[in-house]
C-alpha cells in the first residue's frame, strides 16, 4: 500500500518537475545564454559592458526604478486608508468585490479610457478650460503615465492590506484603546506594525509589474518615459536585437530579486494566502 | 471621524469607477469621438455586432482563458500535491522557489524568455504558443491557492480512510480532492483572471494569425479612438457586474448564521 502511495508521490514530482524544467528553468537559462551570445561574436560579455557604460541605459534603469517607486508610493498612500475604511464597513465583502471588479476589465481597456479622458479635447481638459485656464497637454506626459499606472495597480495594493488588517485580532486594538492610547497611537503602534506583512505583499505585487508597463508608456507616456520594460519590448519586437534585449532582461531580473530580498521577511510568515 | 471615512471611500470609488463610467457613457454617443457627447444612440453596438473579426477575437480570448486555466488547474494541483507530499525539505523548498519565479517575474521577462524558448523549439507562433505561455504563468497561482488547503487538511482523515481499507486512488479522489476543492476552485478563477487580464506576455508570443482582445485593443488604440471598443467594454463590465452580484448573493446565503470573528474569539 505504502509502495503505491510512494509511486503516486513520485508521479506528481515527475510531472511537476518536468514542467518546471521545461517552462521555468529552460526559458530563464535561454534568456541568460542569449544575453551573452552576441551575434557575430559568439560568447561575449560586451552587451553587459555596453549596458553599464552607456549613459542613456543607466539613466533608463534609474528612471524605471524611480517611477516604479513613485507608483508604489502613490498606490500605498491611497490604498492603506481605503483598506482601513473597508474593514469597518458592514457589507465589506461586497465593497471588496467592487474594488476587485475593475481588475476584471482588461488593463488595455482601462488605459484606453484614459486616452479619452486626458486627450486634447478630453473631459479633463474641458474642465480645466472651464475653470479659466488654457487647455494643456495632459496626454503623453510623465504625470499621465504615473496616474494611469497607479490607477491600474490600486486594487492589487488594497487586497493584501485588507486581508492583513482582517487577520488582526480585534481584541488588540480594543486593548490598546482601553489602556489609554489615542486613535492615532493605536493606528501607529498596533495596527500598522501588525498589517506589515500585507503592506509588503502589496508593495511587491505593485512594484514588480510597474517595472514593465511598456504598453502604458507607449499609449499614454508617448514613448517619453522610457522604462526598461519598453526597452526590452523594443529590442525584441522592433529592432530584433534579442541579444541586447536579453541583457536588459537579466539586469531587470537582478533589480527585481534585490527588491524581493529587501521586502521579504526573514522569518517567513504571513502575506499572500487568500 | 466617520465623515472623513465616508469621504475617503467616496473619493476612492470615484477614482476607481470614473474612467470606466466614462467609457460606458461614451459608448452611447452618436458622435465618433470621446470628446463631445452629441446624443444617445445604439449605433456603436450595432457596429460591434457586425464586426465579426472583433467578435471572433472575443470568442478566441474566452476559449484561450478557459482552456489555459483548466490545464493550469490540473498541473497546479499536481504540483501542490508534489510539494506537499515530498518528504525532503530541500526538494520542497526548491520546488516552491521555482514555482514562485514566474509569479514574481515582470511580464516582459516572461514574454521575452518564452519567445526565445518557442523559437528554440521551432514552434510556429500562434494560438498554441499563447496557450502554453498562459498555462505557464497561471500554474504558480494555482499551486499557491491549493497548497494552504492541503496543509490545513486534517491528516487524520487520510489515516482513517486508509484504516478503513481505502486504496490510495480512493483516498485521493474521495478524501483529499473534495477537501481541497475550494482551493482548486479559487485557483481556477485566479488563473482565469490572469489569463483574461494579460497583455504583455501574449503580445510577445502571438504571431500574425492569432490575437487576443488586449492585443487587438492595443493595435486599434494606437491608430486612434473607436467607440466600438467602448461598447464592448460596457458589455464586458455588465457581465462582470452580474457575476459579482451573483457571487455575493450566493456567498451570503451560504454563510448564513456563522458567528462573526469577534464572537468566536470571545466564546
Amino acid at each position: 500500500m505504502n509502495r503505491i502511495k510512494k509511486r503516486y508521490t513520485e508521479a506528481y514530482l515527475g510531472i511537476y518537475g518536468l514542467w518546471l524544467l521545461a517552462f521555468v528553468v529552460a526559458p530563464m537559462l535561454l534568456l541568460l545564454i542569449q544575453s551573452v551570445n552576441v551575434p557575430g561574436q559568439g560568447f561575449s560579455l560586451s552587451n553587459y559592458r555596453d549596458f553599464f557604460t552607456s549613459g542613456p541605459y543607466l539613466a533608463m534603469t534609474v528612471n524605471s526604478v524611480w517611477y516604479a517607486f513613485l507608483i508604489t508610493l502613490v498606490t500605498l498612500a491611497i490604498a492603506y486608508p481605503l483598506a482601513l475604511v473597508l474593514t469597518t464597513l458592514k457589507h465589506r465583502q461586497l465593497w471588496l468585490l467592487l474594488v476587485i471588479l475593475p481588475t476584471w476589465i482588461n488593463l488595455l481597456l482601462k488605459t484606453y479610457a484614459f486616452i479619452g479622458l486626458l486627450g486634447k479635447g478630453g473631459l479633463l481638459n474641458q474642465a480645466i478650460t472651464g475653470m479659466g485656464f488654457g487647455p494643456s497637454q495632459l496626454l503623453f506626459t510623465n504625470g499621465a503615465f504615473l496616474l494611469v499606472a497607479a490607477y491600474i495597480e490600486l486594487p492589487f495594493m488594497v487586497l493584501p492590506i485588507y486581508n492583513a488588517l482582517l487577520d488582526i485580532d480585534p481584541l488588540l486594538p480594543a486593548a490598546s484603546r482601553d489602556l489609554g492610547a489615542s486613535r492615532f497611537q493605536t493606528l501607529k503602534q498596533v495596527i500598522w506594525p501588525l498589517s506589515m506583512p500585507g503592506v509588503k505583499t502589496g508593495v511587491q505585487t505593485v512594484f514588480i509589474p510597474s517595472l514593465s508597463l511598456f504598453m502604458i508608456t507607449r499609449l499614454i507616456g508617448g514613448n517619453k518615459v522610457i522604462t526598461l520594460g519598453t526597452a526590452i519590448e523594443e529590442h525584441f519586437l522592433v529592432t530584433q536585437n534579442w541579444s541586447f534585449g536579453s541583457t536588459i532582461g537579466v539586469v531587470l531580473i537582478i533589480a527585481m530579486a534585490l527588491t524581493m530580498a529587501l521586502t521579504t521577511d526573514r522569518k517567513k510568515k504571513g502575506g499572500r494566502r487568500k | 471621524m466617520k465623515i472623513i471615512q465616508r469621504c475617503w471611500l467616496t473619493f476612492c470609488f470615484f477614482l476607481l469607477y470614473a474612467p470606466i463610467l466614462f467609457l460606458v457613457v461614451y459608448s452611447f454617443n452618436s458622435g465618433e469621438t470621446m470628446q463631445t457627447f452629441e446624443g444617445f444612440s445604439w449605433a456603436h453596438y450595432q457596429e460591434l455586432w457586425q464586426d465579426t473579426r472583433l467578435l471572433q477575437i472575443v470568442l478566441g480570448t474566452l476559449v484561450l482563458a478557459l482552456s489555459s486555466s483548466l490545464i493550469a488547474t490540473a498541473i497546479g494541483t499536481i504540483g501542490a500535491l508534489a510539494i506537499y507530499r515530498t518528504p525532503r525539505k530541500l526538494v520542497k523548498q526548491s520546488l516552491l522557489g521555482l514555482n514562485n519565479v514566474l509569479l514574481v517575474s515582470p511580464d516582459v521577462i516572461i514574454g521575452a524568455s518564452f519567445l526565445i524558448l518557442m523559437t528554440a523549439l521551432g514552434l510556429k507562433l500562434g494560438f498554441f504558443t499563447v496557450l502554453l505561455a498562459h498555462v505557464a504563468f497561471s500554474i504558480p497561482i494555482v499551486v499557491l491557492m491549493v497548497l494552504p488547503k492541503l496543509q490545513e487538511m486534517n491528516h487524520d482523515l487520510v489515516l482513517a480512510a486508509q484504516d478503513l481499507g481505502a486504496t490510495p486512488t480512493e483516498v485521493l479522489t474521495k478524501v483529499t480532492l473534495p477537501v481541497i476543492s475550494p482551493g482548486i476552485l479559487a485557483g481556477f478563477f485566479m488563473a482565469l483572471t490572469y489569463s483574461l487580464d494579460d497583455f504583455a506576455v501574449t503580445f510577445f508570443v502571438t504571431g500574425n494569425g492569432f490575437s487576443t482582445l488586449a492585443v487587438e485593443v492595443y493595435s486599434r488604440a494606437r491608430r486612434g479612438v473607436s467607440l466600438e471598443i467602448n461598447a464592448l467594454s460596457t458589455l464586458m463590465l455588465f457581465v462582470a457586474f452580474i457575476l459579482v452580484l451573483g457571487y455575493y448573493v450566493y456567498g451570503q446565503r451560504k454563510k448564513g448564521q456563522k458567528p462573526s470573528k469577534l464572537k468566536e474569539k470571545v466564546k
